[in-house]
């Protein structure tokens, strides 16, 4: 019973909640905010697997969109081409394409982490750059999900519940992750990999265990944004997708999973809270805005806003501090 | 024969055309203290990264427990039993010092992802045992208040220590120390000589130690051999060795100069 | 067999130009250890300064070699500019701070300079002035070269091999390859590592600029996001041959405009933007350390 708790409590509690939420919410807020959380929470996904591979693993990926196409594509087609494959029930069949999508852009990821057994630092970058890129291509040239056209009439079964649901699921495995001897193996490898190999750690398994976590929640937020949007286009996923989610990591702090979570909510939000100054100047100003603040953010505050902190540290930081004042 | 932990035959490596070892021969026999010193870039350093894997050598054979450790990762070779430290000190500097000293005993846990994701019975267990393992290394070393400290804000020697102790975390059979007493002053030195002999006593570790300190090698190591440009000049007792005419040219006269 | 000679002839001058631009991304990595991600958006401000400098001159419409060259020069000196206020205002304040925080800040800059040229140039591809008149210079077996090609090739092998002799016998290419070697080492034997990085960016920028100019005469039509593409393939040429290795640059380049060529001649173009990026990735898993460039074990 003990165990049921421990294991299952917080996840069910969730799941509740989410699913008080998901009835709540279209009452209090219109379709605009709606859809602006939905995609706060696709970033947080996206945001927090790579974190994973770039803040904890400490390896460079830049070909995230890549994975998210994956995830994307496959889920869609599925849902396109095999309604009602998993029975009469919309979100088991939703539930299912989406882990399907998943499991497919996880390996695409251990394709991808296979190389980082020989390549290290900017040469890994670029060759998850290059598969991010050559995944797009050929989804560009296959007919069964549109190419160059895009795939259309995706059914739109992502709700409220389901992301807040998959946004919960990756931060709590990656939490509880980082919280065991495979989360410090992950950490260890960032540190010194040869230090970590002399003390037993199988640096290259936890690499592409790494890519292969981090690549399968990618598929994830995917799905997701693909039965949200209800179409997907291959120039969706180029690397400028990508290095949006590498700022989001930076930004709010390297190897901080709350730091992921709040960057990959400002830069969703960003855009949105400018856009009465584009309306002002008939120009969109927006992401000169956004590029400039990148620059400047790294500049004075290098290390993202977090650091490698999370959310509960500075808050006990700030108790400690404000009780020995 | 079964008391042999590790045999090296002929074992040479290059690096473009230079040959930084050559015709390394070496058995170690379990509990024994054995001392490798030469001047600075005679290989001994080379010799350390060949026997843990971290370099492939060019010919030669390397045997831990009697098996051929050709193409044998360095994490396995850990597994194996061999573990050591590193010249210029390479912990993992941003985590605690506990957690340099658990990422250490991640081979003696055995429980899979997604056991670490539902906290199964099994995780918790082992990571209970890890921790207390863990404090208990620490308490030994005196570094028990320290756990939850930065390793790399640590004081010199203390890193020293930290990375001594976590070689030993690893429950080794054979310890590789390289300069563990660089940039101590005497005092420190005497300190970490007892240190290892205490290791050796409670633990019966055998170790292999390359150290610049004259005074510690002669006082702690049964048997020496001393390394010059990759060839082994001298090999036997203290004794011997610092009555070698080759070794006081080679290694005293460079020192000195 | 004519047609494999028109794609050898077509290849290597797309290959010049993505060698002369891999060239600036190589350069800087060698001495930064930066992926220079706004290289290829300095490119793009070149075709639009050549673009203006025309209009401007009113040489838009009067074809010659002195139109080519005036607007060769303008466009070098422009994007020499842009590479030196990048480094000096964006770069330079981040010298000792960790590698990916520059990185961040060249992505910051690269869609800095894409989104206002967006603004500036307007998004809608303009047409790149007509400033060298194409004709065919000769024939063979039905493959023609084409005095553009022709110009293209002179032009990109002659900027390299000023390079090469700027890098190889100057005291300013000296001091070049010191500070590649060893940043702080340069710093102790008197160099000024500012300066040699500065000059760096000028010559690397130039070249882009200059790149910029002939694909702007090959494929007239410019657009604040022509550079992202090609600069991609550039780059990867750059990996290709080996990152901070000059000459590896050059032959990563050729590859690229070569192989590109075949498979858009012989299988479909559908494929083109993938191929470089799979030759790449086939390349390093055999060479980690590119075609030229020296694959060191990690001392320890
Ligand atoms: N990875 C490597 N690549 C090239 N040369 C190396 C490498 N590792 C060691 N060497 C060379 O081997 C020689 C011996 O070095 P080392 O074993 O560190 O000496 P020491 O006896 O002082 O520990 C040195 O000349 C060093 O430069
Ligand atoms: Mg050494």
């Amino acid at each position: 019973m003990h165990t049921i708790r421990r294991t299952f409590g917080l996840p069910l509690l969730m799941l509740v909640v989410f699913g008080v939420l998901d009835w709540f919410f279209p009452k209090m807020f219109d379709l605009y905010i709606q859809t602006l959380i939905i995609y706060c929470g696709i970033n947080m996904i996206l945001a927090v697997s790579l974190n994973l591979v770039n803040g904890f693993t400490g390896q460079f990926s830049i070909g995230h969109a890549g994975f998210m196409a994956v995830g994307a594509y496959i889920s869609a087609f599925l849902s396109v081409s095999f309604p009602n494959w998993a029975g009469p029930f919309i979100n088991l069949n939703f539930f299912l394409n989406t882990v399907i999508g998943g499991l497919f852009a996880a390996v695409a990821g251990y394709c991808v982490g296979l190389p980082s057994l020989r390549l290290k630092g900017d040469y890994l970058a670029i060759v998850t750059l290059g598969f991010g890129e050559i995944i797009r291509v050929l989804l560009l040239n296959v007919d069964a999900v549109g190419g160059a056209r895009g795939l259309y009439g995706i059914p739109k079964y992502s709700t409220l519940f389901w992301t807040l649901t998959w946004v919960f699921i990756c931060c709590f495995t990656i939490v509880r992750l980082m919280r065991s001897t495979h989360g410090r193996a992950f950490l260890a490898v960032r540190e010194d990999e040869i230090a970590a190999e002399a003390v037993g750690i199988p640096t290259t398994r936890y690499k592409v265990i790494a890519f292969v976590i981090s690549a399968f929640f990618a598929g994830i937020a995917g799905s997701i944004f693909a039965h949200f949007l209800s179409y997907l286009n291959p120039s969706i996923f180029t690397f400028l997708k990508s290095f949006d989610v590498v700022v989001m990591v930076v930004l709010g702090g390297m190897g901080s999973i709350s730091g992921s979570c709040v960057a990959a909510i400002l830069i969703t939000l960003l855009p949105e809270a400018l856009r009465p100054l584009q309306e002002i100047t008939k120009i969109d100003f927006r992401m000169i805005l956004y590029s400039l603040t990148l620059i400047v953010l790294m500049l004075t505050k290098p290390q993202g806003l977090f650091g490698s902190l999370e959310i509960s540290d500075l808050w006990k930081k700030y108790v400690r501090r404000s009780a020995s004042n | 024969m079964s008391d042999v932990l590790l045999q090296t035959k002929d074992v040479s490596i290059r690096f473009g055309g230079l040959v930084c070892v050559s015709k390394f021969n070496l058995t170690v026999t379990r509990g024994e203290l054995i001392g490798l010193i030469g001047p600075n870039g005679a290989g001994k350093t080379t010799v350390f990264n060949m026997l843990t894997g971290v370099y492939t050598p060019t010919s030669g054979d390397i045997r831990f427990l009697g098996e051929g450790t050709e193409g044998i990762p360095p994490c396995e070779l850990s597994k194996r039993g061999i573990s050591r430290t590193f010249q210029n000190i390479r912990l993992f500097k941003q985590l605690s010092v506990l957690d340099n000293i658990r990422i250490a005993a991640h081979q003696h846990t055995s429980y899979t992802l997604p056991e670490a994701v539902i906290l199964s019975n099994r995780m918790l267990l082992q990571e209970k045992h890890i921790l207390e393992k863990a404090f208990e290394l620490l308490k030994i070393f005196n570094l028990g208040e320290r756990a939850y400290e930065v390793a790399g804000c640590l004081p010199y020697g203390q890193q020293r220590r930290l990375e001594i102790l976590r070689a030993l975390a690893t429950d080794p059979q054979l310890v590789l120390l390289d300069e563990p007493a660089a940039g101590m002053n005497h005092k420190e030195t005497q300190a970490l000589m007892e240190t290892i002999g205490f290791i050796r006593a409670k633990f019966g570790i055998t170790i292999l130690l390359i150290e610049h300190d004259m005074k510690l090698v002669m006082g702690i190591c049964e048997r020496i051999l001393v390394l010059d440009h990759g060839i082994t000049i001298c090999e036997g007792d203290p004794k011997k060795v610092q009555s070698d005419p080759k070794v006081i040219e080679a290694y005293l006269g460079t020192s000195q100069d | 067999m004519e047609e494999f000679l028109q794609h050898v002839i077509n290849g290597v001058s797309l290959g010049s130009i993505y060698a002369l631009i891999a060239l600036g991304y190589t350069m800087v990595y060698g001495i930064l250890q930066l992926i220079n991600f706004a290289h290829s958006d300095v490119y793009m401000v070149g075709a639009f300064v050549g673009f203006y400098a025309a209009r401007f001159l009113n040489i838009a419409d009067s074809p010659s070699y002195t139109s080519f060259f005036t607007i060769l020069l303008i466009a070098m000196a422009g994007c020499a500019l842009l590479g030196f206020s990048i480094e000096r205002f964006a770069y330079r304040p981040l010298r000792n701070a960790p590698r990916l925080n520059v990185l961040i800040t060249a992505i910051g800059v690269s869609l800095f300079l894409e989104y206002t040229g967006q603004v500036v140039f307007g998004a809608t591809p303009q047409l790149f002035p007509n400033i060298l008149e194409d004709s065919i210079i000769f024939s063979f077996g039905g493959a023609r070269v084409t005095k553009m090609d022709a110009t293209i090739l002179v032009t990109a092998v002659g900027l390299m091999i000023v390079l090469r002799h700027i890098i190889q016998n100057t005291l300013l290419g000296k001091a070049m390859r010191a500070t590649s070697f060893n940043r702080h080492w340069a710093s102790l034997m008197g160099i000024s590592v500012d300066r040699i990085i500065s000059m760096t960016f000028i010559i690397g920028s130039a070249l882009a600029g200059a790149g910029a100019v002939l694909v702007g005469m090959k494929y007239p039509k410019i657009e604040p996001l022509m550079g992202v593409m090609i600069g991609l393939k550039a780059f990867v040429a750059a990996v290709l041959g080996g990152i901070g290795n000059i000459p590896g640059a050059v032959l990563g380049g050729l590859v690229i405009g070569i192989a590109e060529e075949f498979v858009v001649g012989y299988i479909s173009s559908t494929y083109r933007d993938a191929l470089a990026f799979s030759i790449l990735i086939v390349i390093l898993l055999f060479r980690p350390a590119g075609l030229l460039g020296r694959f060191s074990v990690e001392k320890v």
